[in-house]
């Protein structure tokens, strides 16, 4: 049952997912730093079709994409789940889910543009806030969106949680304007405050630093 | 058994993989055609958020996005499965599922685009069906293997829609002498017995595509 592996690179928010995962269900694995400017071997080879992070090697055999190596993990190791067990109440969080991956891409384009581009992106993002604040369920009535325990959805809305503030720092673009999204921030904090998601966050001055070079590239590439 | 709506567009083919799904494992279900431009109280009401087609709804309570209906399916039911047992290969067709998903964007450029933008979304769709054809589909019959999957249902657009859209834009990309296994295989996909007896009518399509494109082209221009 062994060899588990996980290409990732940091501070991504789509590696963490998976450490997230595999930290809540106590998985042993090894983690490999990526360098996406210099891709390994291992790398090209694991996610040939895609070459990014992070990527799932178990016995050898590689798995792409962070909602899908959720899933994986979920299944094969499935103490502590991360789904619930009802199929519809499963399938209202497999919708959650989705909607957290892709919407909270936007985020991304607040960071990753300027101008317009940036404004579409805060939009974007606003609008993803407005909706899970007033129709996510559980939310506001449970401590995670997984309900009395981190879920799938927790996880994949993640990025909200701990990147979203790092963004409007380094930006200085305000996303989430303070007391406009009252169960949501309650929630942020519920999960920050889990122990081991506390445990196996990057350090804020840290990312704060990486993130202000990265951005001054993106920039500059203009 | 409980009572099974299926909310659709014709000819989506977000709805199609629905339907599919359902005919392959017998399941029985009513159908309701929706217009998109005048949606009813009932599509409100069941996906208030995104609003869109397809939903299902079982015993009363809806489940909304393609493949979260997909995933919902077959765990109810579960004959005549969609996905494979072993977590990993379960994985691989949830993959090459995304990787359709993911390509939609070209898809749709390839048909409403002009100029260099369809150039380029059709080079995109090349390469993917590429990448279809030699990672994924491999020797095997179907993408599933012996018995179709969920990753068939998800490529199925290239045995129903793509070739009346290649008609209607006056370029071919998915041409038999480039892709002969992927050819063989929308043969295969196109005569199954279940499948067969659920396409979309060729002239149909290409009247409703004509007038699609039309309509996006007049307001861009407009």
């Amino acid at each position: 049952m062994g060899d588990v592996k996980l290409l990732g690179t940091w501070p991504s928010p789509f590696s963490y997912r998976v450490i997230w995962a595999l930290k809540l269900k106590g998985i042993p694995y090894e983690y490999i730093e990526q360098d996406l400017l210099n891709k390994s071997p291992l790398l090209l080879q694991s996610n040939p079709v895609h070459k990014k992070i992070p990527v799932l090697i178990h016995g050898g055999k590689p798995i792409a994409e962070s909602i899908i190596i959720l899933q994986y993990i979920e299944e094969k190791w499935p103490q502590n789940p991360l789904l619930p067990s009802d199929p519809h109440e499963k399938a209202v969080a497999r919708f959650w889910v989705k909607f957290a991956d892709e919407k909270s891409l936007s985020i991304w384009k607040v960071f990753r543009f300027s101008g317009e581009e940036q404004e579409k992106g805060l939009k974007e993002s606003l609008e993803m806030l407005e909706i899970i604040e007033e129709h996510a369920p559980g939310l506001g009535q449970k401590k995670f969106f997984g309900g009395d325990k981190i879920g799938m959805v927790d996880l994949a809305l993640g990025l909200v949680a701990h990147w979203m503030g790092a963004i409007e720092e380094v930006t200085g673009v305000q996303i989430m304007e303070a007391g406009k999204f009252p169960r949501l921030e309650a929630w942020m904090k519920n999960f920050k405050e889990d122990p081991v998601i506390k445990e196996n966050l990057p350090e804020l001055k840290d990312m704060l630093a990486a993130l202000k070079r990265r951005r001054e590239i993106h920039l500059a590439s203009k | 058994m409980e009572q099974v709506t299926v909310l659709g567009s014709w000819p989506s083919p977000y709805a199609y993989r629905v339907l599919w799904a359902l005919e392959l494992k017998g399941v029985e279900y009513e159908y309701v055609e929706e217009d998109l431009l005048n949606k009813s109280d009932m599509l409100l009401k069941y996906n208030p958020i995104l609003k869109k087609i397809p939903v299902l709804i079982h015993a009363g309570k809806p489940i909304v996005e393609s493949p979260v209906i997909i995933e919902y399916i077959e765990e109810t039911w579960p004959q005549n499965p969609l996905l494979p047992q072993d977590p990993y290969e379960k994985a691989m067709a949830r993959f090459w599922t995304k990787f359709c998903d993911d390509k939609g964007l070209a898809f749709t450029l390839f048909f409403i685009g002009v100029g260099e933008e369809q150039q380029k979304a059709a080079k995109e769709v090349r390469e993917a069906l590429k990448t279809i054809e030699e990672k994924a589909l491999g020797e095997k019959k179907f993408l599933g293997g012996d018995e179709i999957g969920m990753a068939d249902l998800a490529w199925g657009v290239l045995a129903t829609s793509l070739g009346v859209i290649e008609q209607i834009v006056g370029m071919t990309i998915f041409d038999a002498e480039s892709f002969p296994r992927l050819h063989r295989w929308a043969q295969n996909f196109r005569e199954h017995p279940v499948i067969s007896k659920n396409l979309p009518e060729l002239e149909k399509l290409l009247v409703n595509y004509t007038r699609k494109r039309e309509m996006y082209l007049d307001t861009k221009i407009a």
